[in-house]
């Protein structure tokens, strides 16, 4: 028995198919996809045309053209690609996970809706910031739009639900929390996640060869600064 | 080539930009890929070359050198120095040509693959714009008033024209976009969360596009529907042709820019060969869905690319007799 059981497998329309470890948050199961993310990306195969790995799920895409035949269907082929790739042992993961520091600006300025959450968890501002930068997150996944980042848990002392009326725009940089997740806007967008602070990194940059500043499974950790140090650190980055 | 006056969102657009989506980066691509696959292969061109993808006012376009241009997909009536040219025919213009679009005839959205093919990078393995990340294609904006694109300059067609301002050439493709409201699905994997009364719903009433779509999405209004459960979904990917579940009982249908991630149920998911159908889709459309099975939608898909594929091979060598004969 491998490693990755128990899973499900099942088609994301007629190009793609979703390898499923059970709908859940949480650090195990994450870590199973993101090995086999791994694990399938190193096989280098070329009709697999993306691979996206989300909270407790990998998806799959494949170019159907290479793969169909008259004997087996695409998705028949690309499964049985799947459950021999997850009866391989898997590599020895590198151990060492990235830890970034990001620096985020509190202040009410950037942080929209944080008196509304001290107001409704009966904590102070401060006491929220404490919170929010005393743990390690983790990366899970990116989506949504480029470069977005689902962090967490976030201690249930500061989980709040999403917005009822999302903004029309949220602007990039833009600290969020949403449930026990939290996150960080790459880019402006609408958005409905409750926002905390900001910060002055830029975490989407087209002109990069590698655009997005993380990647599944980094770790990430906030600390305070001043609007002051804000705009230094904006200055500097320009 | 300049941009003499813009449309409301003419963009460069390819068959999609793979393998960024686990960065959040969307593949956007042609919102009807085979028209825009089509127009190529009429000029015997890759399939996946750049090509502008036009809705409804388009661009007026000058042709500052001449070329040999493919139009396909909706019908707006095109011009070319006000002279009405018909859709999927390779057409050589002279310089200083201008292409117009006039009308609304039927669809959504338009195409034009150039010989004399569009000169831009690709981003991220695709030239496909990304108007999210405002990368790729041109400036990773739509097309606006004044813009010059250039083109490169491999086919001298100077000899086709002989002094005409236009020639369309006589071959043409065959098989295009059809017009059908009945549009095919696969089940999603949360097919089963609606009631039984839903998934009949489904399949028996009509639905009509909402004026909420566009490149992201359709949101379509008609029968609600129901799920039998409160589960709530973790993020995972979704895909081109997904219809979600909104909380309400309404359903959106992911389009070429939708998100790579979502957390609503997938209870169904469009074919891929019949994408191209609803992409020429506008708000107040009704569509209808037909269930159909994987392994039928998949050889649907493959049926298409043969026909493209010989089609590409077949106008490649006419194309090259000609260019050769005129020398």
């Amino acid at each position: 028995m491998s490693i990755y059981h128990p899973y499900t497998m099942f088609p994301l329309g007629d190009s793609a198919l979703t390898i499923d470890f059970g709908n859940s948050i949480d650090d195990q199961t994450n870590q199973k996809v993101l090995q086999l993310y791994h694990q399938i990306k190193d096989a280098h195969i070329p009709y697999l045309t993306d691979l996206v790995p989300a909270y407790s799920s990998l998806t799959v895409y494949y170019d159907v053209i290479s793969v169909y035949s008259t004997e087996h269907s695409a998705f028949e082929a690309i499964s049985e690609l799947i459950e021999n790739i997850t009866e391989e042992k898997p590599k020895p993961v590198d151990g060492t996970k990235r830890l970034i520091d990001i620096p985020v600006c509190y202040e009410i300025k950037y942080a929209l809706d944080i008196y509304e959450i001290a107001r409704q968890k009966n904590l102070s501002v401060e006491e929220i910031i404490a919170i929010h930068t005393s743990k390690t997150y983790r990366v899970y996944m990116l989506g949504f739009i480029p470069g977005f980042s689902y962090m967490g848990l976030v201690d249930e002392q500061i989980e709040v639900p999403r917005k009822t009326e999302p903004r029309p725009n949220v602007e990039a940089g833009s600290v969020g929390i949403a449930g026990r997740q939290t996150g960080i806007y790459p880019l402006n967008s609408p958005g409905g996640w409750q926002i905390i602070g900001k910060t002055p990194l830029r975490l989407f940059n087209k002109d990069l060869a590698q655009p997005v500043l993380f990647e599944p499974g980094d770790e990430v950790k906030f600390y305070s600064i001043t609007e002051d140090e804000f705009e230094d650190f904006k200055k500097r980055n320009s | 080539m300049k941009i003499l006056r813009s449309g409301i969102l003419d963009t460069i657009q390819d068959s999609g930009r793979c393998g960024s989506q686990h960065l959040g980066i969307n593949p956007s691509g042609a919102m009807d890929c085979f028209s825009s696959q089509l127009s190529n292969a009429v000029l015997g061109k890759e399939l996946k070359s750049p090509v502008i993808e036009f809705h409804f006012p388009s661009s007026q376009i000058l042709f500052e050198k001449e070329n040999i241009i493919c139009i396909c997909g909706a019908d707006f009536l095109p011009t070319i120095n006000n002279q009405p040219v018909p859709l999927h025919h390779p057409i050589v213009v002279n310089k200083n040509s201008i292409l117009k679009f006039s009308k609304l005839q039927s669809g959504a959205r338009c195409y034009l693959s150039l010989l004399n093919e569009i000169n831009i990078e690709k981003w991220n393995n695709s030239y496909s714009t990304n108007l999210k990340a405002n990368a790729g294609g041109f400036k990773g904006r739509p097309l606006l008033t004044n813009d010059v694109i250039g083109c490169k300059e491999n086919f001298g067609v100077s000899n086709i024209l002989k002094n005409r301002d236009l020639v369309v050439l006589p071959w043409k493709a065959q098989d295009t976009v059809d017009t059908r409201n009945e549009i095919e699905f696969i089940i999603g994997s949360e097919w089963h969360w609606l009631t039984k009364d839903a998934r009949e719903s489904f399949s028996e009433h009509w639905f009509q596009i909402t004026n909420e779509a566009d490149r992201m999405g359709y949101r379509l209004a008609g029968q609600k529907l129901f799920a039998n459960t409160e589960e709530q979904l973790v993020s995972s990917a979704v895909s081109f042709g997904t219809i979600q579940l909104l909380p309400k009982g309404q359903l959106i249908i992911l389009m070429a820019d939708h998100q790579t991630t979502g957390g609503y149920p997938r209870i169904a998911h469009i074919i891929s060969a019949h994408l191209p159908i609803l992409a020429q889709k506008k708000p107040n459309d009704v569509v209808r869905f037909k269930l159909t099975s994987l392994e039928e939608a998949q050889k649907k898909l493959v049926n298409q690319k043969k026909y493209l594929n010989q089609l590409q091979i077949a106008c490649k060598f006419r194309l090259e007799e000609l260019l050769h004969a005129a020398l």
